[in-house]
């Protein structure tokens, strides 16, 4: 791993490609290399892009990047698109909107497959941002599946939310509903030459304006929800693109770099740092947990819970107990019969 | 830890025919791959940058426009100038029988002339990768 971590941070952009499959495959290596490049990280801005399929996404990270090109000297673009729960396989076809970086030798795009994950971005999306993090790349623009309404994983990643929006796309109810629109800091509604773009922008002003002023009722301003931080005092913008014509990306630009300033004035930046941080620690914890389990018990000892619980002579909920007891994870001294709540739960 | 096959699926040149890569990418797809797929008019350059940024584990081009001959060593030399020449390509689409010892000579795996049966392809990836 060493020389190919040493090269990629040269600049060696055939070792950093194979970086990020290590760490997308969480092969031994890659583990190893985010071990290392961990403590480095903390510096870029990461920008999700998230919305609905064929609200524009990718179109305008493309533009995005380029423009952002003029101002830092290295980007990095994920582009994340679902795994068919089929086949496993998938098609990932975000970088053919974006020719225009085809051929700059300061943006690097990785096209990621979701993997099985269902929230918007895969496993390692967040590993992959470790990676291009550490190796000094100022600007991180992630860009999810297309989106429906629950997919906020990206929350957990970006410090900044775009949420795009196409026009005609649902009235107030939908952007009222929780959920994606929540952890918008800025909507930018693409395609904002059709007809129906005025109006879609009215009805977002209304609901927005609904949500902020919400929020201030709570009198909880800034503090830590159900692993979200809420944007309390900041306006959350409404723009008007038209990713194809490049109309509208300098206001967004400005938007965004706007919001990083507020990030910062107002402590968020380290609140969502420390969002990030418990998010990856509960990642790996996970992660751990689950293969020290099934290494110290066995894949049959597993096998053998999931055949009780098909023929319905066991509930998950005991079982996952009795499995974490014996492991030594749980305290056997706690195991009562009856013990009906987890017994390490609050 | 997963390892998925990664393949880059991409049309050179000017034509714009891109049925066959569609269904190809599709097949692929549906073969449990993970399919990159670029879109028409790349240059040589772009798809070699791609097959690099990418770190894909095979490349397919679709060339209909009959400029293969041109076309196909120019990715060649690019893939080589990024020091990924190691990756397999394969070549699909109207390619004149003669021309292909020809390719395969300049490094080219293997040829896939029209009707080619999907499977065939998925079979020939599996074997290049060895997975």
């Amino acid at each position: 791993m060493k020389p190919w971590l040493e090269a990629a941070q040269n600049g060696d952009r055939r070792a950093l490609a194979r970086l990020l499959s290590w760490v997308e495959d969480g092969t031994p290596e890659g583990q190893a290399a985010l071990q290392e490049l961990y403590p480095r990280t903390g510096q870029a801005h990461v920008i999700g892009i998230t919305g609905a399929p064929g609200a524009g996404k990718s179109t305008l990270v493309g533009r995005l990047a380029r423009a952002f090109r003029a101002q830092v000297a290295q980007l990095a673009i994920i582009a994340v698109d679902p795994s068919s729960p089929f086949s496993g396989g998938a098609l990932l076809g975000d970088r053919l909107r974006m020719p225009e970086l085809s051929n700059d030798p300061g943006t690097f795009i990785r096209s990621m497959a979701s993997r099985g994950q269902s929230g918007g971005l895969s496993r390692a999306t967040r590993d992959l941002v470790t990676v291009f993090d550490a190796l000094g790349c100022p600007i991180i623009l992630v860009e999810t599946v297309g989106a429906g309404q629950s997919e906020v994983d990206i929350a957990r990643v970006a410090h900044t939310i775009v949420l795009v929006e196409a026009p005609g796309m649902g009235d107030e109810i939908q952007a009222l509903k929780a959920g994606v629109m929540e952890i918008a800091d800025i909507v930018v509604v693409n395609k904002a030459d059709r007809p129906e773009a005025q109006q879609t922008v009215k009805a977002l002003r209304a609901v927005l304006h609904e949500v902020s002023s919400a929020g201030h009722h709570g009198a909880q301003a800034q503090t830590e929800g159900p692993g979200y931080v809420t944007t309390e005092s900041w306006e959350v913008p409404i723009l008007e693109t038209v990713a194809i014509e490049n109309t509208g990306i300098s206001e967004l630009i400005e938007a965004i770099r706007a919001h990083r300033a507020y990030l910062e004035s107002s402590g968020l930046w380290q609140k969502r740092l420390e969002r990030q941080a418990r998010a990856d620690l509960e990642t790996w914890l996970q992660r751990y947990l689950l293969a020290a389990l099934e290494s110290r018990l066995g894949a049959e000892r597993l096998q053998e819970e999931v055949a009780r619980l098909v023929a319905r002579t066991a509930n998950p909920l005991s079982a996952a107990q009795a499995l974490l007891r014996e492991a030594g994870i749980l305290p056997l001294a706690s195991a009562t019969a009856h013990s009906s709540s987890f017994p390490e739960s609050e | 830890m997963e390892k998925k096959i990664r393949v880059l699926i991409a049309k050179p040149g000017l034509d714009g025919h891109d049925r066959g890569a569609k269904v190809i990418a599709r097949a692929l797809r549906d073969a449990g791959m993970e399919v990159i797929y670029t879109g028409l008019r790349q240059t040589p350059a772009a798809v070699a940058e791609a097959a690099l940024q990418e770190d894909v584990d095979v490349i397919g081009l679709s060339i209909l426009s009959g400029a293969h001959m041109a076309l196909v060593p120019r990715v060649l030399e690019e893939m080589k100038q990024r020091g990924i020449a190691e990756v397999p390509v394969f070549v699909g689409g109207i390619i004149p029988p003669d021309d292909i010892p020809e390719l395969k000579a300049m490094g080219v795996v293997e040829v896939f002339g029209p009707g080619t049966n999907t499977q065939t392809v998925v079979d020939f990836i599996h074997k290049v990768v060895g997975a």
